[in-house]
């Protein structure tokens, strides 16, 4: 009929008459059953079947539910549409039969561990009439720990993998470095715990696999050469299942930034005759040395590192501050692996010497385009310096220059900026520290190198680079700082802090990505 | 007077019997318990003729007769329509006809004055129909059905109309066979009335399985409360049309 009419042609209107229900005699319009609602549902059940009970296990630790055989679902929050659709699914309706067209919660106490579904169906009665009926359920919730939660019930240390990470110096810079490095990267999300040793740190995981992703990330950041063992804990003979905890030893190479380095005498060859004194001036998964007098410069990676292991001359713990009397540029800029230098006669004299004798020091140096007479440097002092190394003495004849610049220093205007909070912070990792075996001298020793650290990172921006700063909130810009006078202080400017995480996270997102910039 | 019986267990009593105002036909059973309700009904009245169609039990949707005929298919043996020949009264006309649509009960609705009929029936049929029957015949659908034998069931004094039908049908209809028309069902919510039941003036027999409600449509609309058979005559059809219920 609805054809015809769309076609254009006459179709008269066609009323609906009424019937008697052939049971009890209401008037009502005909249906293909010819009985009214209530007789056909008197008559018909279209729910026989259908489960009115059903049973769902939940974990009260970590609040999942059980999808049998094995998979614990989280994150299904309290008449949610993924748990109604979790218990539709537990209660497995004859779905070619009958038809779900409505289903809800009908709230039940949480501690009364029953679910309460109401589900419409709809479904063929006789004679091909449709019939719509509401049908209740009742879930019950039984308590079980899964089975991650009952092995940590069990041993809550219990690990199955751990990394050991090792650095044989006689500072931490490298681990506060690599720690703003994990938190940035997340690389230490999976680990169960993390213990502060003296000389490393030991991270461990619950799996095999994790702890070698935690390995692979730290090769990516630092020269670092590893070896991993395992150790049988328990073997399950009939199914030849064997359980192992795992041990990774990692060891990151000796030389860090700003450390002197006398090369042995096969290394200077290969590297084309680098003169044996070298700065390192750079340490990702690759050492990058520069020779101070010739500004010619080598990396090393871990491989090579490794193959002829060498340790620093002097570290940067052995800095001495210089005072500049004169510069005298020899060279033009040049930029060598990303850093500036230029070549300069330069006069100086030790801060310690300068009021009190006349000893000063006639040197060359690279920081030539940084130095002007008057201003404060930091280098090693090698007329004073007692070194014992076995690599001078392989090299014949070599003569050692008085001293080494090695940075310019801000100490005299940091002092007016001693006590000032930063505007900008740091996270830190949560880690088991050893507290027993501290003393006082310790504690102060950290946090010296802490304050020293936090200043590399304000001077050096491309250290910056893979570390989130945070803005802090409890600092206020002092009015003192507008009256500084002369060179400011280098500080972090506002745009590389990224805000802390409490804000939204598009923000920080973004944030992010200016920084990348 | 409506009666519940059962055919062998089933309840479509229109298929196994035909009933008219001269004569019924009753199909052959199993048990005697079908013929002997009809006898106990009409014997004095009507001749009750036990009888086959072309073999078949299902006589009363291949047959179609009001009191002036009867139509017989094809297929009918010669021995059945001598059996017929003999058994009815001699004012009844029985003939039987070539038609492709052998089974004229489903095809043909009739009373003594109007047929309603298949719409693809042959014109020949339809002339033989208005001839042996003596009814005005009218080609129709009920409630969108072809098979008008079937879904609709009159006598003289009012008709069953499939449910589904709509009211302007009803009116249609209803101005034709000049009989008041109700739609309803018979054996609790089938909606092939004539096949469910037969009728003439003065009783109706229905499928056991129908219902009180039913029932008392079925009375009201073909007047069986207060019919006798001695007062079977021709009555004036009132020009206006009421629908009962």
């Amino acid at each position: 009929m609805a054809d015809l009419s769309a076609s254009g042609m006459f179709v008269p209107s066609q009323t609906v008459g009424t019937v008697l229900c052939c049971i009890c005699g209401v008037a009502m319009p005909p249906n293909p059953a010819n009985m009214c609602v209530r007789c056909l549902r008197s008559r018909v059940d279209i729910t026989e079947g259908l489960t009115r009970h059903a049973a769902v296990v939940h974990c009260p630790e970590c609040r999942s539910y059980l999808q049998p055989p094995r998979t614990w679902i989280r994150g299904l929050e309290p008449e949610s549409k993924e748990l109604l659709a979790f218990c539709l699914r537990r209660l497995r309706l004859p779905l070619r039969r009958v038809r779900l067209v409505h289903a809800e919660f009908i709230w039940t106490e949480p501690h009364s561990k029953r679910l309460r579904l109401r589900l419409r169906v709809q479904a063929e009665a006789l004679h091909g009439a449709i019939l719509e009926q509401s049908h209740l359920v009742e879930l019950t919730v039984h308590d079980r720990l899964c089975d991650a939660c009952s092995r940590s019930q069990a041993n809550p240390d219990q690990w199955s993998a751990a990394v050991q990470l090792r650095q044989h110096v006689s500072h931490r810079r490298t681990f506060f470095y690599l720690e703003q490095l994990i938190l940035r990267h997340s690389a230490a999300a999976r680990a169960l715990r993390i213990a502060e040793t003296d000389h490393g740190l030991d991270f461990f995981f619950g799996s095999r696999s994790h702890a070698l992703k935690f390995v692979d990330f730290v090769t990516g950041v630092a020269p670092v050469r590893s070896r991993s063992d395992k150790q049988l804990v328990s073997h399950d003979p009939k199914s030849n299942l064997y359980n192992y905890k795992h041990t990774f030893s990692v060891e990151i190479c000796p030389v860090c930034r700003e450390d002197l380095i006398c090369l042995p005498p096969k290394l200077a060859n290969a590297l084309g005759n680098l003169g044996p004194l070298v700065l390192c001036t750079k340490v990702t998964n690759s050492i990058a040395l520069v020779d101070p007098f010739t500004l010619r410069s080598a990396f090393l990676d871990a491989n090579q590192y490794w193959r002829s292991p060498f340790k620093a001359l002097l570290t940067s713990r052995q800095l001495v501050e210089y005072i500049v009397l004169d510069v005298e540029v020899e060279s033009a800029e040049v930029s060598v692996g990303g850093f500036r230098y230029m070549l300069a006669h330069a006069q100086v004299a030790r801060v310690a010497d300068f009021g009190k004798n006349d000893t000063m020091f006639t040197i060359k140096t690279h920081l030539g385009h940084l130095l002007n007479p008057g201003d404060y440097a930091l280098g090693y002092d090698l007329y004073a310096a007692n070194s014992n190394d076995f690599e001078i003495e392989q090299h014949k004849g070599l003569i050692l220059p008085e001293a080494l610049l090695v940075r310019k220093s801000y100490q005299e205007k940091r002092s007016k900026n001693r006590g000032k909070a930063r505007s900008w912070k740091l996270k830190s990792l949560s880690m088991d520290v050893d507290t027993t075996s501290k003393s006082r001298a310790d504690e102060e020793k950290r946090n010296t190198e802490y304050e020293e650290f936090l200043r590399d990172l304000e001077e050096n921006p491309e250290m910056r680079f893979n570390i989130s700063l945070y803005r802090n909130k409890e600092y206020q810009p002092s009015e003192m700082a507008s009256t500084a006078d002369g060179e400011d202080v280098p500080s972090i400017p506002l745009e590389e802090l990224l805000a802390d995480l409490d804000l939204s996270e598009d923000e920080e997102s973004e944030e992010a990505d200016h920084m990348k910039e | 007077m409506a009666t519940r019986i059962q055919f062998e267990n089933s309840c479509e009593v229109g298929v196994f019997s035909k009933l008219t105002n001269a004569y019924c036909l009753v199909a052959i059973g199993g048990s005697e318990n079908f013929y002997s309700m009809f006898e106990a009904e009409l014997a004095d009245v009507i001749p009750v003729v036990k009888t086959s169609i072309g073999g078949t039990r299902i006589i009363g949707r291949l047959c179609a007769g009001n009191k002036k005929g009867l139509l017989l298919p094809h297929t009918t043996t010669d021995q059945e329509l001598q059996h017929l020949r003999n058994s009815l009264p001699d004012q009844v006309v029985v003939q039987r006809i070539d038609e492709r649509l052998s089974a004229l009960g489903n095809c043909i609705s009739c009373n003594d004055h109007v047929a309603l009929t298949h719409p693809d029936l042959d014109k020949d049929t339809e002339e033989l129909i208005a001839d042996v029957l003596g009814v005005e015949v009218f080609r129709q659908t009920v409630a969108g059905n072809i098979l008008v034998g079937s879904y609709c069931a009159f006598s003289n004094r009012g008709g069953l109309v499939h449910p589904h039908t709509s009211i302007e049908d009803l009116d249609e209809l209803s101005t034709l066979l000049q009989v008041p028309l109700v739609a309803g069902t018979v054996n609790r919510g089938s909606e092939v009335i004539a096949a469910g039941m037969t009728v003439n003036d003065w009783t109706a027999f229905c499928g056991s399985d129908t219902t009180a409600t039913e029932l008392s449509v079925i009375e009201s609309v073909f007047k069986l409360r207060e019919a006798q058979p001695s007062s079977i005559v021709d009555e004036m059809r009132k020009s206006l049309i009421d629908s009962c219920v």
